[in-house]
């Protein structure tokens, strides 16, 4: 409905990524300047001022598959790779008991109350003065407490809530519940499936933004290198096998590719895409430590 | 007081729209219908006594000339003294259906005039008032349609200036063959009610105006307005003067919907944390004493 909600999409879901690669970086004892150099890239990548301006244009929302495209090309933005399976990761919703393994959410009928709602419970009455005649109170089987103040809109201040903070700064082992995790996406799949009326215009809007991108290519004494989203190689290598076949880009480049005379500025920026193949042969975890702890 | 019937599956997903529940009984037939919109569609359900579905209908939005398919705002069946007709509000306009959806009767296209070009335009709230359909809109604008007792041959009437923001839900109720009494309240996104009469014209009675939060869902029952809140409030008021009488601190999140039993003069209203409540508590104390 609203035509202005791609940015806080975007932004939301790029700063959620940003979490989780910060998260990841740290786990895999990425050396320090290396993982700030693959942040810094990104994040100048993501608030790039030709990428902001076409960003905050009034438009529809992206399609999911137009907007995974867009975070596909940002989280390559830099010396990182991702393998295909770690872009599908499900999250720790399900570790911390937010989410129920059939996916729906869980909702807590205790806790703070948004500014501005009163605790549920309470009944007045008034007469035709305006004078409170009566009070009755209800139990609503919930256990709420007012906000405590409200949440700073300033550029620094307190936000009192929590949303948009980083839910991965506790330092737990994150568990990925790899076969239920499988199930749902399977059975998500089914509606993405469908052909996109829309797709060429989503695909030529895709075009547009990301041609505010610049495209940093892993070359002279910098080697690019693989981050892991997964605790480990195995898992990562499991969930490529599980991962149902209809959320493989191949599907996104075949329609690019038809499309290419109508397209071409798209189809010179899907050509500079790098979609990883399986590692034919299983990469030792070491292996990739070997090959930074080489160029020290 | 309230007994669960058996569950219905529908058949697809339910928007997170408010007011997204129309249902229409008809004893005669033993049948009950069911609206949900999801997206650019609108499921129609019929199920007999003892929820035992009977059939499912999909309608859908009509397509206009942009490339943005347009997305069902509401769905809400219209008991009028001769017909029933079936009314489905979007992006593009308003369409009316025979009551089981099977034929399209009447389509407006919206007129986005002045919209600024990011501005959404859409028809929402709907309800029935003699024999008009009043339908809302986004500039804040209800339209009435003139129904004839059959036939396709609806006619716009007019349209009813009150409101500055979008108007979110209507309701009415029959003045009960009494001219120049409130029978119908409107309500829009920045909380303002707008209460008017329809006989012997249209005309704006009284505004009670909003605290900062939008007023999604509003009922109208005996000259009480019963109107919910973005702040989890349900409000009572006196229509015909905008008296406040009653304030209840109902839900821990905004309210998406609001409904009476009018038969058995009781209210129920949803929120977003689930919780159902009945008012029947309410209404006993304060209507003797409170209001007259």
């Amino acid at each position: 409905m609203s035509v202005r909600t791609l940015p806080l999409l975007f932004l939301n879901l790029g700063g959620e990524m940003l979490y989780i690669l910060d998260q990841r970086l740290r786990a895999q004892n990425i050396p320090g300047d290396k993982a700030r150099k693959v942040l810094n890239d990104i994040i100048s990548t993501m608030f790039n001022r030709k990428f902001m301006e076409e960003l905050f244009k009034p438009q529809e929302l992206y399609s999911k598959k137009a907007l995974r495209t867009v975070y596909n090309r940002l989280a390559h933005a830099s010396i990182m790779r991702l393998n295909q399976a770690s872009m599908d990761k499900v999250s720790t919703f399900l570790k911390d008991k937010v989410q129920n393994s059939n996916g729906r959410f869980v909702l807590p009928v205790s806790g703070p109350l948004p500014w501005g709602t009163e605790v549920p419970g309470l009944i007045r009455m008034f007469n035709n003065k305006g004078e409170e005649v009566k009070k009755i109170e209800f139990k609503h089987g919930g256990n709420y407490v007012t906000a405590p103040k409200e949440g700073s809109f300033e550029l620094y201040g307190d936000r009192v809530l929590k949303l948009g903070t980083n839910m991965y700064s506790v330092n737990q082992p994150v568990e990925t519940h790899m076969s239920r995790g499988s199930k749902n996406l399977a059975s998500r799949t089914q509606e993405n499936i469908a052909p996109n009326p829309l797709a060429k215009e989503e695909l030529n809007l895709l075009a547009r933004l990301m041609g505010g991108m610049e495209i940093k290519k892993p070359s002279g004494p910098e080697p690019g290198f693989r981050l892991n989203l997964f605790t480990t190689d195995e898992e990562e290598e499991q969930a490529a096998l599980t991962r149902p076949e209809e959320l493989s880009y191949e599907v996104i480049n075949i329609q690019a590719t038809q499309d290419e005379q109508r397209n071409e500025e798209l189809a010179r920026i899907m050509g500079e895409f790098e979609i990883l193949d399986q590692p034919k042969q299983s990469a030792s975890k070491g292996d990739d430590l070997l090959a930074m702890m080489d160029e020290l | 007081m309230f007994r669960r019937e058996r569950s219905i599956s529908l058949r697809g997903s339910a928007a997170a729209l408010c007011n997204n529940l129309s249902v229409l009984q008809l004893p005669a037939h033993n049948l009950t219908y069911f609206g949900v919109v999801h997206g650019p569609s609108a499921q129609i359900l019929s199920a007999a006594p003892e929820g035992v579905p009977l059939a499912q209908r999909h309608l859908h939005a009509k397509e206009g000339a942009g490339v943005s398919p347009s997305l069902i705002t509401q769905v809400h069946w219209c008991v009028l003294p001769f017909r029933v007709l079936l009314v489905l509000t979007s992006h593009r306009g308003i369409q009316m259906y025979e009551s089981d959806g099977s034929i399209m009767v009447y389509w407006h296209a919206l007129d986005s005039g002045d919209a600024s070009p990011v501005q959404a335009v859409f028809a929402r709230g709907i309800a029935a008032s003699g024999h008009f359909i009043c339908v809302g809109t986004w500039s804040g604008r209800v339209l009435v349609f003139d129904i004839p007792a059959k036939g396709p041959n609806i006619v716009l009437s007019e349209e009813l200036a009150g409101h500055q923001t979008a108007v979110t839900d209507i309701a009415t109720e029959p003045a009960q063959g009494q001219d120049c009494v409130a029978d119908m309240v409107t309500a829009d996104d920045s909380g303002l009610l707008c209460v008017w009469r329809s006989r012997p014209e249209f005309t704006l009675l009284i505004r009670i105006p909003g605290f900062g939060v939008p007023c999604p869902s509003v009922q109208l029952w005996q000259g009480i307005v019963a109107a919910s809140y973005g702040n989890g409030q349900v409000r009572l008021y006196e229509a015909t003067t905008g008296t406040l009488h009653v304030q209840i601190n109902a839900h821990a999140r905004a309210i998406c919907a609001l409904d009476l039993a009018p038969e058995a003069g009781k209210g129920t209203w949803t929120g977003h944390c689930s919780l159902y409540i009945s008012c029947q508590d309410v209404w006993t104390p304060i209507l003797p004493p409170c209001f007259f």
